[in-house]
């Protein structure tokens, strides 16, 4: 045990990239998916690998692809409403398929602990038509990372690595293997693969869609997809993947009786399900996540003389995250509670903005620059900002996806709403913010951007931002803004009313302006 | 051997550092272990905990069933709150008697202490005290792990060489502290357990160890307090509550409870 690493989920695909002999890794930050990038920038120069944070998740993806296109081998990760912005690239990489092995890492958020969906990645992959691995443990996150690279090479077709946030952010020893060179360059010959022009993106689709019984193929042979016959005649059978393996098994003492079946790599084993599926009367899934492999199985017509038990029966909660207790309850051993709180009724403790935090005092200069108007909207973004929706600020009333408050303010002002306010972080902006902008510019909306510039990724660990300091004035005037209407403000307490007026001022001119807030936060102060 | 740790806490208050001394521990004992986290907007101030799992076989999940723990350990008394069905049936709670109140709605602390000491498997420990004596403010978490590894499965030799290189960039000044709270928290929770297994009682023994100097702890003195303790508690809370301040844990104030 002692030669092993100690490594989070996250960080065992990183090493495991790094073995397998990477060139290039990129990603824009997203709990729970940031570790992974982290640990690979930390140790780029060991590994002469170029890493670095990208503007989003769509432009990480295509300079990952872009590795693989020059032949070597490449990572991207992201969290999965990441990859809904990613999702252009990603569809048509699938038609592309890939050269240099390339791994399409995501990690989805059950319980949303930090996110604003709880999607699964695992409808993707099949979407797109490309193989998806789903490691249970460190050691199999480490394993499936080298088989993964494996698999996209011998494919052509890039593979997505599922996480969710219980293994991203869990941590336990890793044994590892020895590290692989990294690829040559070895571009893709000119012709029609990667330039999907109708023609040949019909013959690449052609080629994916042969492919698919490979990958067919491929799973029901794959080690990970295990079918363990009962030990004890049972009228059910367990179907189970991914993170909820461990429930399954923690809950029946690591010595299941009833027969299962263990998915961890996709398309769906058919010939394993129908296995297991006719050996028994009852089958009961337990999938994290939407009810992915239960869906596929209870299909319109349901599988005959079968019952089927999950999620969308009621039988397992539809949303939220499993846990041990959830899945024994499912199995019929209710866990046995000892204590419970004496402290009645216990308050919450939810998330707040820190002590200090520069985005406080930009929004209380913004509530009190709005309180003349009898309906002010103010629509917001993801970020620490987003807190601001909490008393006692109530100052933000949306946040949707990144960039959106840029868009929704454009169009809530077009719609006729006024005043409209947008605010935002510096890094939500270069993300998606910047297009929004562009937009708006066109039609000189009627509407103020604040952008609350603290110099760096805050709610995710305080990563590099690009846009900036003067660099973000820049961008601002670059896109059109008319420079009388950028104003800069220092979000401290003793420029309140000089904060309020300049807010003001902007609310009343009648067209777009841009209030830049910028104060560092109160976390890279703490780190310097 | 399974040892299940519930580490609870506020954001920011280092949960994350012991963990980390935990899962180190854990690798230089050979025991196989899991340890999940909570990171993202949690971290921003909201409550926070890990789950962390210790066996000499392999661990299946990351998450401890409910109702199994061995120990919920605190960096905050009022968080202790939220995971209590964790607790086994003879689960133990070790936690810093210190508040930390964000929140417009935090009960009184006399209720947040008083219905911890009334739970009875719980120890409580002023971290905050223990870290300031060896001018240490930051160090509470580590007052934490010195006064729960007495009911650990480690003890506090296995925690020295992980602090030092934790530190290590932050120079031997900051080592030395870090040990000292270590070693002056430890002592503190040896004795609060010697004597709860004695079966005094527990808002007796809370009370006792809050006038007891840091670093004044005498383990062999310990039963003789117990024995004290549980000969004369009404006398023991008088002369207690008569005590100004904080006095060294010597035979002295032994005579002064027994007198």
């Amino acid at each position: 045990m002692n030669d092993q690493m100690l490594l989070l989920g996250d960080e065992a695909v990183a090493l495991a990239a790094l073995h397998a002999g990477i060139s290039g890794a990129y990603a824009y930050p997203g709990t729970p998916s940031t570790e992974l990038f982290e640990f690979i920038d930390s140790r780029k120069e060991e590994y002469s690998v170029h890493a670095r944070w990208s503007a989003n998740e769509k432009v990480a993806y295509e300079e990952a692809l872009g590795v693989s296109y020059a032949g070597k081998r490449s990572i991207v990760s992201m969290k999965h409403v990441g990859l809904n912005v990613a999702a252009d690239p990603f569809m048509n990489s699938g038609v592309t398929g890939v050269n240099g092995g390339m791994v399409v890492f995501v990690a989805d958020d059950p319980g949303m602990h930090s996110s604003q969906n709880e999607q699964d990645s695992r409808y993707l992959a099949s979407f797109c038509l490309i193989p998806c691995l789903e490691p249970a443990n460190q050691q199999e996150a480490y394993d499936m990372t080298h088989q993964a690279f494996e698999m996209s090479e011998e494919l052509g077709l890039p593979v997505m690595l599922r996480f969710v946030t219980r293994l991203a952010h869990s941590r336990s020893g890793v044994s590892v293997e020895e590290r692989k060179p990294q690829r040559p360059l070895n571009k893709v010959p000119r012709g029609g693969q990667f330039t999907l022009l109708p023609s040949n993106a019909r013959v690449q689709y052609e080629k994916l869609t042969e492919k698919q019984p490979d990958l067919l193929a491929l799973s029901e042979s794959s080690q990970y997809n295990e079918l363990v016959a009962g030990t004890a005649r049972s009228a059910t059978g367990v179907i189970t993947s991914g993170i909820a393996y461990n429930y399954f098994m923690e809950a029946v003492g690591g010595r299941p009786r009833m027969p299962y079946l263990r998915i961890s790599q996709y398309p769906i084993p058919i010939s394993k399900v129908r296995q297991l599926v006719e050996s028994v009367s009852e089958v009961l899934i337990i999938e994290e996540g939407y009810p992915f492999v239960e869906q596929a199985l209870r299909g319109i017509v349901g599988v005959h003389g079968r019952k089927i038990r999950g999620k969308l029966d009621g039988f397992l909660p539809r949303t939220g995250e499993l846990d041990p207790a959830i899945v024994a309850n499912a199995l019929g051993s209710q866990p046995e509670v000892s204590w419970k709180p004496t402290i009645d009724p216990l308050p919450n403790r939810p998330p707040a903005l820190c002590p200090g935090c520069p985005h406080t005092d930009t929004f209380k200069a913004l509530n009190d620059a709005l309180s003349g108007y009898d309906q002010p909207t103010v629509t917001s973004d993801i970020g620490c900002y987003t807190l601001g929706f909490y008393p006692p600020l109530e100052a933000i009333e949306t946040c949707v996806d990144m960039g959106a408050s840029i868009s929704m303010a454009s169009g809530a002002s077009n719609a006729g709403l006024f005043p409209v306010v947008c605010a935002l972080g510096d890094s939500t902006f270069a993300h998606s913010g910047m297009t929004g902008l562009l937009t708006a510019v066109q039609d000189d909306d009627n509407m103020v951007v604040i952008i609350m510039d603290n110099g760096t990724v805050a709610m995710t660990g305080t990563q590099q931002t690009m846009a900036t300091g003067g660099r973000l004035e820049e961008i601002v005037k670059g896109l059109g803004v008319h420079p009388d209407h950028i104003r800069v403000i220092n979000p401290l307490s003793k420029h309140h009313e000089e904060n309020v007026k300049v807010i003001k001022e902007e609310v009343e001119h009648r067209g777009l302006s841009v209030v830049i807030s910028r104060r560092p936060c109160i976390q890279i102060r703490k780190q310097a | 051997m399974k040892y299940d740790i519930v580490l609870a806490g506020v954001g920011g208050q280092g949960i994350l550092t012991i963990a980390y001394l935990l899962d180190n521990a854990a690798v230089k004992q050979g025991l196989r272990f899991k340890q999940s986290e909570v990171h993202g907007m949690a971290q921003r101030g909201g409550a926070v905990y890990s789950h962390m799992r210790l066996s000499d076989e392999t661990v299946i999940s990351d998450l401890i069933p409910q109702g199994q723990a061995d120990m919920i350990l605190g960096v905050e008394p009022l968080e202790i709150q939220r995971y209590l069905h964790y607790l086994g049936p003879e689960g133990v709670v070790v936690t810093n008697n210190q508040p930390f109140v964000n929140i417009p709605n935090y009960p009184p602390e006399e209720e947040v202490i008083g219905a911890l000491l009334r739970l009875g498997n719980t120890a409580l420990i002023d971290a905050k005290r223990i870290a300031q004596a060896s001018k240490s403010p930051r160090s509470q978490n580590v007052a934490m792990i010195g006064a729960a590894t007495p009911f650990l499965p480690f003890e506090v030799k296995d925690f020295e060489p992980i602090i030092r290189e934790v530190f290590a960039a932050k120079g031997d000044s900051v080592i030395s502290a870090n040990l000292e709270v270590l070693s002056n928290s430890y002592h503190e929770g040896l004795f609060y357990k010697t004597l709860r297994e004695m079966d005094v009682p527990n808002e007796l023994v809370y009370g006792l160890v809050g006038k007891i100097e840091v670093g004044t702890f005498e383990p062999n003195l310990a039963k003789a307090f117990g024995e004290t303790l549980i000969g004369a508690p009404d006398k023991c809370r008088e002369v207690l509550s008569s005590i100004d301040g904080e006095i060294p844990g010597d035979r002295s104030l032994l005579d002064k409870l027994s007198a």
